[in-house]
């Protein structure tokens, strides 16, 4: 059963169009990378998944259904992330506020919601992360905080918008690590975008590559080639292979890396 | 020891009884009061969400008001309360694209004043006036206007008690917010209005120039002090309500003007507040810290 389903889909923001009648259907329990040059449209794709982007034209499924904005089953990680100011707030209390957050009233925090959201830091390794202050924490202790957040309503969907951001070498691979294992353990679907292939490579089921108004839904094989990513990136684009890593090269540049680089110096983008 | 002290307790006794000998010294206790603990709680919010520019400009937006019902024989409350609420709502529709621009909240806020002054112009027997606009006039407050401002609160916190979840929501983690259904321009429109009710509230007190010594100084002093929600909103009311208090007082007995005095506590409160050393957080493993911030 699938459990994302593109059906000619085009997807605009403004004026520009990020995809063109693209269709592409995601089983239950696969692990998909989304991969792409930068405004190749990966936010946007994730963004019309959850129901706050509708196509101009095509029909998007999530569950089987028209996507709307709220779904429980949906457990998300934004890219651009608010700085908080001056809060001291902790991490518990920050993730917290996600639980049925969109209701009116008071905000109260039940036992019972303590101890999930302590059970959630404990299954990634982040259970210290519940009585320090945010603003206290390095990026990657934030992320691993999102992380869990997003895992807190036991989603069947994981939609993860660069959660490598701000993670070094080490934590990349631990966030990857936990994701993989609850993905399995707990058949959920996964949409986890990244700016560099390699370090899902061994993880992800199939690749989602974006680009020039296309996607490309297969195994990184069939679809990390010359041939391929030439027309998603509009460019001639060398695919070399070596000693199970793969490298992105147009004019023998490293597409990827510059990618990477240009994106820290810019901050974030939209 | 014991003589030291009744002395002690007896001269407080003489200062309090002396100064509520007068009523509009009840009257300015009361309202002031009402006014801190509402400002503490309102503006605990709007520096939450990096706000407090927007709500500046809703208090110089009421100015303009405030001389404008001078002009056509109203009470400068409700002009108050009618142009910064209509102009919060405004703000709110707008959204992002003027709530947090500080170029167009200048540029309104710079208007309004200009309106505010063409207002006075033409109604010359307000003059006298403006000034308890511009920087308020708690001693000046009656029954009435006691009773006003308690309405205008009950209706302000009633109306936050409602927005609060998806507004800490909404403030904190806009974007998941968003995806997980929270209607952010209607919350953001709300919350807009209610700082708007606050701002007039806090003018009565402290005039629209001076807003900031209660909705920012005590709110910006108790996110730093404090870890938690409802201990940092119990505390941003309480410095609110000693700042007016202790001004109170000071100014009774100095002379000085009651504004400037709740002025420089607002201003000391914060500064200790900043200048306190952080606390060490023995929670945090240093190892795992240390990692993280090489890279």
């Amino acid at each position: 059963m699938s459990v994302i389903d593109f059906d000619r889909v085009s997807l605009t923001v403004g004026e520009r169009i990020v995809l063109s009648e693209a269709s592409f259907s995601i089983a239950q329990g696969e692990f998909i990378g989304v991969l792409g040059p930068n405004g190749a449209g990966k936010t946007t794709l994730m963004r019309s998944v959850l129901g706050l982007l509708q196509p101009t034209s095509g029909q998007i499924s999530v569950f089987g259904e028209r996507p709307e904005r709220g779904d429980s089953r949906i457990g998300y990680l934004p890219q651009v992330r608010t700085v908080v100011p001056d809060l001291r707030v902790r991490g518990m209390d920050f993730i917290a506020t996600s639980l049925n957050g969109e209701r009116w009233g008071l905000p109260c925090l039940r036992l019972a919601d303590r101890k999930r959201i302590d059970e959630t830091l404990a299954d990634i390794g982040a259970r210290h992360l519940a009585e320090r202050p945010l603003n206290e924490m390095s990026g990657g202790e934030r992320q691993r905080l999102l992380l869990a957040q997003a895992l807190l309503g036991k989603p069947q969907l994981l939609v993860l918008d660069e959660p490598l951001i701000s993670l070094d070498a080490r934590h990349q691979e631990v966030a990857i690590d936990v994701v993989r294992k609850i993905c399995r353990k707990l058949k959920i679907t996964v949409l986890f975008s990244a700016h560099e292939l390699n370090q899902l490579m061994g993880s992800i089921d199939r690749v989602l590559y974006l680009g020039n108004q296309q996607a490309v839904l297969g195994r990184t094989e069939d679809v990390v080639t010359g041939p391929v990513l030439s027309k998603l990136y509009g460019a001639d684009i060398q695919v070399i292979r070596a000693e199970g890593h793969v490298f992105v090269m147009s004019r023998g540049r490293d597409v990827e890396r510059v990618d990477h680089l240009h994106n820290d110096h810019q901050g974030h983008h939209h | 020891m014991s003589s030291e002290l009744i002395t002690f307790t007896t001269i407080i006794k003489a200062i309090i009884t002396d100064m509520f000998s007068y009523a509009f010294m009840d009257n300015a206790f009361a309202a002031a009061a009402i006014t801190a603990v509402v400002s503490g709680i309102v503006g605990y919010f709007l520096v939450m969400r990096g706000q407090t520019f927007a709500g500046h400009a809703l208090s110089h937006i009421g100015f303009a008001g405030a001389t404008g019902a001078g002009l056509i024989g109203l009470a400068p409350l409700w002009g108050l309360v009618a142009f910064t609420v209509a102009a919060g709502i405004s703000m709110g529709l707008l959204g992002e694209r003027i709530s947090n621009r500080d170029v167009a909240i200048g540029m309104t806020l710079a208007l309004a004043l200009g309106f505010g002054l063409l207002f006075l112009h033409y109604y010359t027997a307000f003059a006298t006036q403006a000034t308890a606009v511009l920087f308020g006039n708690v001693l000046a407050v009656d029954r009435p206007t006691i009773l006003i401002l308690l309405f205008l609160s009950t209706v302000t916190l009633v109306a936050l008690a409602a927005i609060m979840r998806p507004l800490i929501f909404s403030s904190l983690q806009p974007e998941l917010a968003e995806a997980k259904g929270v209607p952010l321009r209607l919350v953001s429109t709300v919350f807009l209005a209610i700082v708007a009710l606050a701002v007039s509230e806090c003018a009565q007190i402290v005039g629209v120039l001076l807003v900031f010594t209660l909705m920012v100084g005590p709110p910006a002093a108790a996110q730093r002090l404090t870890g938690t929600l409802w201990s940092g909103l119990l505390l941003s009311a309480v410095l609110a309500l000693a700042e007016v208090w202790i001004g109170l007082v000071a100014a009774f007995y100095t002379d000085w003007p009651v504004s400037f005095c709740i002025a420089v506590l607002s201003a000391l409160i914060y500064l200790a507040a900043v200048l306190r050393p952080a606390p060490v957080s023995n929670l945090s493993p240093a190892g795992d810290a240390g990692i993280e911030r090489r890279s």
